[in-house]
């Protein structure tokens, strides 16, 4: 147990990273996520098709191949940036279809009568979109949003296989310094993890059981 | 749903739509053209020496090297073993976790839900590690044990959702004709369990099949460890991005193909379910029904890690 006492502030520096990466990379996610949602659904057929084909190539790719071109092939191709700042982008990147799906599905989630509704006292394809339909939706997306970052919180980890400082990492370093004491160093990592998964979990319980009372 | 958001379009608004997918798909090209662009240009490293674009036929021309792709080949096999090792040990490990998690003994019953948190809120690649450390398993054994028990939790929690699902009288009918509560589970309860989460449990094998990937990190020579790192070391790094292109082109294939069969699957255990005779679906519906089934399995990958969250 020392070994964690000992290395505790190269464990929390790595926490913090992964941290970090998680509000980087859930923000980003959540707003490009759902501009690739509002594409698939949109009249325009050129955007719909674009947004199909971005979500279903990142969907079926790898995350660890996702990072990996982040870290080894762009900057293989000319392009230097921090790696933190790739990791960023990549882990951004591969979850954006996961949060476009969600809140895709979570508008075709509302009845079809509140669009009906709202067309039919003459509202728009955005009035009915943003008055009518997403505040409903929005509410419905929530649960699954938070489980989506709960994944991004797992896959974070994956960065740090690809030069980030982060928990991972850091419980890499923290092995190779003290052998001898593997197990409670993996444990405590992992513990530090769940803080961040089943607390989330427990807020997306909470809220799915609210929702579930205002419908 | 997204037909209803707006009116049947008169002939201005399909103008209007038709002039902006022109300036939508003329954006997307000029941007894709640039990547490719950029991707061909001589690039000029800091000493002065000038390397061949991307597309030069001096980074691909190993493709034409049969011994190659004897080399990938291996790599896709070993990226399948696993895949396929930790499929089966998943859905056995899932089979016993939904017995154990509705167990009748409290005893059981509680120390299981505190097991599935903790595998379900560990990152996968941290228990490869755990796994390869701990019981110095090797590469191999490690990544497939660590997959096992991070997909069984889910399968096995998805399970257990197929089988609360059931109408009651299911089990009843079991017990009444003598059964016991075991066999009711195996012969009665458990294949109509099964049969309705079939399209969940595909895709989670497809989520499985990519996160074999994560092996690479610890040292196993699956797919991705065998083309850019062994090949390019033997042939040189400036076959990375050929190969890397090669990698992805494959990944993307196997994994498509695997949820297109998820599809297919989901499609016949959805058409399974209707009255015979008085279909009102189309088989247009039917087939984006089958999508939304498996697009909502995706996104339990997802949604199944919260403890709470009920389906």
């Amino acid at each position: 147990m020392d070994a964690v006492i000992e290395n505790l502030p190269t464990f929390l520096r790595g926490f913090g990273t992964t941290l970090a990466l998680l509000g980087i990379a859930g923000a980003g996610a959540l707003v490009i996520g759902t501009l690739v949602a509002a594409m698939r659904i949109s009249p325009v057929a050129a955007l719909r098709g674009f947004a199909t084909v971005y979500t279903e190539i990142l969907r079926n790719t790898p995350l660890t191949l996702v990072l990996f071109f982040c870290a080894f092939i762009l900057p293989y191709l000319g392009v230097r940036i921090d790696f933190f700042i790739l990791a960023s982008i990549g882990l951004t990147a591969y979850t954006s279809p996961f949060v476009a799906e969600a809140v895709r599905s979570g508008v075709n989630g509302v009845p079809v009568g509140q669009a009906e509704a709202a067309r039919s006292i003459g509202l728009g394809f955005g009035q009915t979109l943003g008055i009518v339909v997403l505040p409903q939706a929005i509410r419905m997306v929530v649960p699954p949003l938070i489980n989506v970052i709960i994944a991004l919180t797992k896959n974070t980890s994956v960065a740090g296989a690809f030069f980030v400082k982060d928990l991972f990492a850091s419980a890499q370093d923290v092995i190779n310094i003290r052998g001898d004491e593997v197990f409670a160093i993996l444990i405590s990592v992992a513990v530090f993890y769940l803080i961040i998964t089943v607390t989330l979990g427990r807020i997306a319980a909470v809220v799915e059981r609210r929702v579930a009372v205002l419908r | 749903m997204s037909n209803v958001l707006y009116d049947v379009p008169g002939p201005k608004a399909r103008l209007r739509s038709r002039i902006a997918s022109v300036i939508a798909v003329i954006a997307i090209a000029a941007g894709l053209a640039a990547v490719i662009w950029a991707l061909a240009a001589p690039r000029i490293t800091a000493g002065g020496a000038e390397l061949p674009g991307m597309f030069d036929p001096s980074r691909w021309d190993i493709l034409a090297d049969r011994a190659v792709w004897r080399r990938i080949g291996v790599g896709v096999l070993n990226t399948l073993q696993m895949a396929g090792v930790a499929a089966i040990g998943a859905v056995l490990f899932g089979v016993i976790i939904s017995f154990l998690r509705t167990a009748g003994s409290g005893w059981i019953r509680y120390p299981m839900v505190v097991v599935l948190e903790f595998l379900r809120g560990m990152p996968v690649l941290l228990m490869m590690l755990f796994v390869l450390l701990i019981f110095s398993t090797g590469a191999y054994w490690a990544g497939v044990i660590a997959l096992i028990l991070y997909n069984g939790a889910i399968i096995g929690e998805a399970l257990r959702a197929g089988i609360a699902a059931l109408p009651r009288g299911q089990r009843e009918a079991g017990l009444a004709i003598g059964l016991g509560p075991v066999r009711t589970r195996l012969s009665i309860e458990f294949p109509q369990a099964f049969r309705q989460m079939l399209p969940i449990i595909i895709a989670q094998l497809v989520v499985l099949l990519k996160d074999t990937s994560l092996a690479y990190v610890i040292g196993y020579n699956e797919l991705l460890r065998t083309t850019t790192n062994q090949l390019a070391n033997y042939y040189g790094s400036r076959y990375l991005f050929t190969l890397f292109f090669v990698t992805f082109a494959i990944y993307l294939a196997m994994n498509l193909l695997l949820s297109w069969i998820a599809r297919i699957v989901a499609r016949r255990v959805e058409s399974g379910r209707m009255p015979k005779g008085s279909t009102p679906f189309s088989r247009k519906a039917e087939a984006r029904r089958a999508r939304k089934v498996v697009d909502d399995a995706f996104a339990t990958r997802v949604t199944d890690q919260s403890l709470g969250a009920k389906r």
